[in-house]
């Protein structure tokens, strides 16, 4: 479209247009909002923790000492707890969701694809409180009296499913985390699986490869980086997600290396403690995890983005 | 053949996989939906709607201020991001095949992955510190800010269905291009923006995280949008984490208007666009 106006430029009448100039700088005007509101949320959270950043410095990410009386701030229980609820969601979902979107672009009949592609779009529709709410009353019940007890008989001599069995704690979150973001993964996934072109599966099956063999040989050597692409955006969204791991991680701020036992998440101890917090250095605290939550979940999704845009060029 | 055979084995082993992923997927869905269906029916009756929350101890009540908190929050904040976001879309998706939109279009993603809590931190910063109140309408910029993205985005992506065809025909008769953008493009994508933009606000309708210190939460009803102002999902967390079994009952029928809420937008939307899809 702008090459043809501009052709058509030299015919028009100068001045009556002037509307036009108006109208792009005032479109352009909201465009570039979009990027001065990033720029701006970098920049005000970076403002509100510069106290806490001039006076811990590196420590801040070092120290396991979260002791708000004393007004020592130690943010690495809430990093491990963010890391590693992520890392066992990505464990427990990676496998489902590429199972779901390879069975939804590869075998699935034709008149089951919409309803069931839907039906896993719902599950991101549901709001994360509601899945907290569920996580509380359902889910951790059922993990402290049967799913705990189990895992401690069978695996009972490593030290992951040791300690006491309370239902609510690292085992919970990254359950939860896993199905909220199940429907990501599964999506980007479909839609990069749905770019690679066909004539690289019907080469397949013109040599006489099965569909399982069409899927590990055409489709996803060529969607591979999509793919990956695809659980990067899964694990920011799960670095971020609130309000459904704060209600059934535990929320203490400890290390343990047994997934039985209490955690807490960075964006946890922010929704807890940050209307109740006291003093400038406690608020800056909370505000500079607030800053690495932003940081590194920007990261991701700039790599993410970019690897998805290399197979598929249409939005996500 | 019997390589053939172990060929075929495998294939259907793999398939099998695929569909137990299938069902390990939409499981939790299901669970989720039967839990907040039964338990939330039980304590749904027309006192939920009408009446404001009761002190601890005694039974009853209802959060008709948090009902009326959330469609105010939300409306509040469509009426700032939604225009925002069309006419982002609307620069993106006619003026904008160059550094710039590249660079807008960047942004939106990645801003489409900022946690909303963060976002209700930024919104702290810039809003309820300076105002030294939390209120509805800070709220409300958290929640503009969260649905921006996906407005521009799907906007762009309707506008750029419109065949080129109409603009030429508009430009053609004599029409400047920003009234043909407004009256012929921006008309002819309007029904597929409408369904974009709700499922948006059905996203952003849920959102708990962003709302905790910016909307902050009420136990009565709110004057004006200046004040801490309640919302059914952060109504939700406070009941579910508090210790009585009452609000742990109202929690759950909390939960159960806002799923049929969100979820209402959400299938409306979809079906919406099914059917415009399969219409062109």
């Amino acid at each position: 479209m702008d090459t043809l106006h501009s052709r058509l430029g030299p015919l028009r009448r100068s001045g009556r247009h002037g509307g036009d100039a108006l109208f792009k700088g005032l479109t352009a005007a909201f465009a570039v909002l979009i990027i001065a509101l990033l720029a701006d949320m970098a920049f005000e959270m970076a403002r509100t923790s510069r106290l806490s950043l001039a006076h811990f410095g590196w420590q801040f990410i070092r120290s396991t000492n979260w002791d708000p009386v004393r007004d020592q701030f130690g943010a690495l229980p809430f990093i491990y707890g963010t890391v590693v609820s992520s890392l066992l969601a990505l464990v427990l979902a990676v496998p489902i969701s590429l199972g779901a979107s390879i069975w939804l672009s590869e075998f699935a009949p034709g008149w089951l694809k919409t309803p069931i592609a839907f039906l896993i779009e719902l599950l991101a529709a549901v709001p994360s409180v509601v899945y907290g709410l569920w996580g509380i009353f359902v889910l951790c019940p059922l993990l402290r009296n049967v799913v705990e007890p189990l895992l401690g008989k069978m695996f009972g001599s490593l030290p992951l499913f040791q300690g006491a069995r309370q239902g609510f704690g690292m085992l919970a979150g990254g359950i939860i985390l896993a199905i909220m973001i199940t429907p990501t993964i599964t999506s980007v996934s479909r839609e990069v699986m749905k770019a690679v072109p066909n004539v690289l599966r019907e080469g397949s099956f013109a040599l006489g490869a099965t569909r399982a063999e069409v899927v590990r040989m055409a489709v996803l050597p060529f969607a591979r980086s999509g793919l990956v692409g695809a659980v990067i955006l899964g694990l920011g969204r799960a670095l971020g997600e609130t309000m459904a791991i704060t209600m059934v991680i535990g929320n203490r701020s400890e290390i343990s290396a047994s997934l039985f036992s209490p955690s807490y998440t960075m964006a946890s101890v922010i929704a807890n403690e940050f209307t109740e917090a006291t003093g400038d250095l406690y608020l800056a605290a909370l505000a500079e995890i607030g800053l690495l939550l932003f940081a590194v979940t920007v990261a991701l999704n700039i790599v993410a983005r970019l690897l998805v845009w290399r197979v598929a060029r249409s939005p996500v | 053949m019997n390589n053939y055979r172990y060929r075929r084995l495998i294939d259907l082993s793999i398939r099998g996989a695929c569909i137990a992923a299938v069902v390990i997927a939409i499981v939790p869905l299901v669970l989720v939906l039967t839990y907040v269906t039964v338990q939330g029916l039980s304590g749904l009756n027309l006192d939920f709607f009408t009446q404001l929350p009761k002190p601890v101890g005694e039974t009853g009540g209802g959060m008709a201020n948090a009902i009326v908190g959330t469609l105010e929050i939300v409306a509040l904040a469509s009426a700032i991001g939604v225009p925002i976001g069309i006419l982002a879309g609307v620069y993106l998706s006619e003026f904008g095949n160059n550094r710039l939109g590249k660079s807008v279009r960047f942004a939106a993603d990645v801003m489409s992955g900022v946690p909303s809590i963060t976002v209700g931190l930024f919104v702290y910063g810039i809003i309820v510190l300076r105002t030294r109140q939390f209120s509805a309408w800070a709220g409300a910029v958290a929640l503009a800010v969260l649905m921006l993205p996906t407005v521009t985005r799907t906007s762009e992506e309707l506008l750029r269905l419109v065949p080129d065809s109409l603009r030429e025909a508009a430009l053609g008769l004599g029409v400047p291009r920003w009234r043909a953008t407004l009256k012929v493009v921006l008309r002819t994508a309007a029904p597929g923006i409408a369904t974009g933009v709700m499922l948006a606000v059905a996203r952003v309708a849920g959102e708990t995280a962003p709302l905790l210190f910016t909307a902050f939460g009420n136990r009565f009803w709110s004057a004006s949008i200046n004040q801490p102002t309640a919302s059914l999902p952060v109504q939700i967390y406070t009941y579910a984490v508090s210790p009585y079994d009452e609000w742990h009952r109202q929690a759950w029928t909390a939960a159960l208007v806002l799923v049929v809420l969100v979820l209402l937008l959400n299938v409306s939307a979809r079906w919406a666009l099914h059917q415009r899809v399969r219409a062109s």
